[in-house]
């Protein structure tokens, strides 16, 4: 716990207005950021000598249809060093745009890729945003909350264009 | 002067060394590979759509078909996360239990590795040592679990029914008789002319770079990050059993072939450790509003037969709340993050997979070496498309 809130305080300390909430639920704790100031956080905690997190573990996004800002973009955070781990968020709308994290973990492409494909939220800056799991041309998210978990045409054949 | 060219070379989605149906486009000067590209999906099977469409219970049989060579590697990962998220506590004999069976588990996937990885370099003999050794741990998850592939052997809150009768006996003997099975397929390989050839100086991944493409598990610690989940965030008990966690040095093939070998035969003194020291007590904790009760209750008892027709037909409402849970896998970091709106079903099921990952790295680990170097390295990062694609 006091590892964790070493990182909780010196985020504060380094940018106070761009920290909107901290929560810690089961020993987890969770911060908040605004999207504007998402990719300055990372670079910090990934860089910062007394942090080293060093290992992107997780990229996913959630959809909170029918709340705006629709998703939810979370970011877990490992340190292998430190054996510590923290959980960023950021809130992203439907029309709007993220900033890609691709330029401080490498990992984050192919995560970005696939919180693209799944959720239909796009990336900033991403060096090769194309869907990874479904196919190209594919109509849709299928892991928003207002796609049918059996597929929107689950009873017609489906032919692709040649 | 002739007139030279890139070629194109689709290998897979039906090449068998590909573990599964990866396809990766190369373009090729020679027999240089100058870019790889992988394409996923093949297997794509929409595991984080269903998982909210089902109740905590109800998923647990999804969790067995991602890596479907570490069922009970994937169960363990699923059912810590809700327990996390519950708040509950698991009897010790559940725990040792899980650990022992995760632990066999481990041996089998890495077998199949094994197997799997030196057929494709050439060495044939190999793979039939390793499905013999394999088939002796998939008839124990027989008598425990009743399934060999897919077990769905855990509960949320311990395990499904406790160890059958004289099963002890027969991980004793699996386990005193391991240890040289390991010698055996060491002398075939890791002296090996033609093997060291083959994966020495191939393939190599730095630690920097390992990190930044989120590699976990063998692959990384090949590279010389000693990060294994169960030292750095124990689970499950692992604190209380002595095993040391091998690294390599500069992170070629051959380097992660003696971390699995290693790691074989620190699972083999876990699954010991277990054995010797396992507790006496319940196999499940007793929550009414979470856990089943016991089937000979629910057969002679009027409350136990509702309190099991509740938990199976409505399941149990979590707090709100979100959770994330890793487990060492066989692969490396498997992690559950699943938010709870407090209803019986989850409202995010997303599946952190070590393969998927791990995957990501192969292009820096391949572009710029030979086309025969590619079904190495494939094998070496041990990925399984049941967990890439999900």
């Amino acid at each position: 716990m006091t590892e964790a809130n070493l990182a909780v305080k010196k985020l504060k300390e380094k940018f106070p207005h761009a920290i909107s909430e901290i929560k810690t639920f089961r020993n987890e704790v969770t911060v908040s950021v605004p999207k504007k100031d998402l990719l300055e956080v990372c670079r910090f905690l990934q860089s910062d000598a007394d942090l080293q997190f060093h290992l992107l573990a997780d990229l996913c996004g959630v959809d909170h249809f029918p709340e705006t800002p629709r998703f939810e973009v979370v970011y877990h955070l490992c340190s292998v060093k430190r054996n510590q781990r923290l959980r960023l968020k950021t809130r992203v709308g439907e029309s709007e745009s993220i900033v890609s994290v691709e330029s401080v973990w490498k990992v984050a492409n192919w995560y970005e890729r696939e919180a693209y494909d799944l959720l239909g939220i796009s990336f900033e800056n991403h060096s090769d945003l194309r869907r990874i799991l479904l196919w190209d041309g594919y109509d849709g998210h299928p892991l928003r909350k207002d796609f049918p978990v059996e597929g929107p045409d689950f009873d017609k054949p489906f032919v692709p264009e040649v | 002067m002739a007139e030279t060219r890139l070629m194109t070379i689709n290998m897979g989605p039906q090449h068998p060394a590909t573990h599964g149906v990866l396809r990766v486009v190369l373009e090729l000067d020679g027999e240089n590979i100058v870019k790889a590209t992988p394409h996923l999906g093949h297997l794509h099977r929409g595991m984080e759509k269903l998982g909210e469409s089902k109740t905590y219970h109800q998923a647990i049989p999804l969790t067995d078909r991602l890596d479907y060579t570490n069922g009970m590697g994937n169960n363990l990962a699923y059912v810590l996360a809700v327990e996390k998220l519950l708040g509950i506590e698991v009897p010790k004999r559940a725990q040792y239990i899980r650990v022992m069976m995760a632990e066999l588990q481990r041996i089998a996937a890495h077998l199949i590795w094994l197997g799997t990885h030196a057929l494709d370099i050439g060495a044939m003999t190999l793979l039939l040592y390793n499905f013999r050794e394999r088939e002796d741990i998939l008839r124990i998850f027989e008598e425990v679990a009743g399934g060999r592939l897919t077990p769905t052997y855990l509960r949320i809150g311990g395990l499904s029914k406790d160890l059958p009768e004289g099963i002890e006996d027969k991980i004793k003997a699996f386990v005193r008789a391991f240890p040289d099975h390991v010698k055996e397929y060491e002398t075939l390989l890791t002296k090996n002319v033609i093997w060291l050839k083959r994966t020495k100086e191939v393939g190599i991944l730095s630690k920097e770079d390992a990190l930044s493409f989120g590699v976990t598990g063998p692959t990384l610690r090949g590279s010389g990050v000693k990060y294994d989940v169960r030292k750095a965030f124990p689970y499950s008990s692992y604190e209380e059993f002595g095993f040391e966690i091998p690294t390599g040095s500069i992170g070629d093939v051959y380097d992660r072939y003696i971390v699995r070998l290693r790691e074989l035969e620190w699972s083999n003194a876990i699954v010991e450790q277990a054995l010797e020291r396992l507790p006496k007590g319940p196999i499940i904790a007793n929550d009414p509003r979470i856990t089943l009760p016991p089937k000979d209750d629910v057969l002679s008892d009027i409350a136990s037969l509702i309190r099991q027709f509740k938990i199976v037909s409505e399941g149990f409402t979590p707090p709100q709340g979100e959770v994330y849970a890793s487990v060492e896998a066989s692969k490396g970091e498997l992690g559950f993050y699943i938010v709870s709106d407090g209803s019986s079903r989850p409202y995010r099921f997303r599946i952190r997979t070590p393969s998927f990952a791990n995957l990501s790295a192969l292009s820096k680990m391949i572009e710029g070496s030979l086309i025969a170097d590619v079904i190495a390295v494939i094998g070496s990062i041990d990925i399984v498309l049941g967990e890439v694609d999900r």
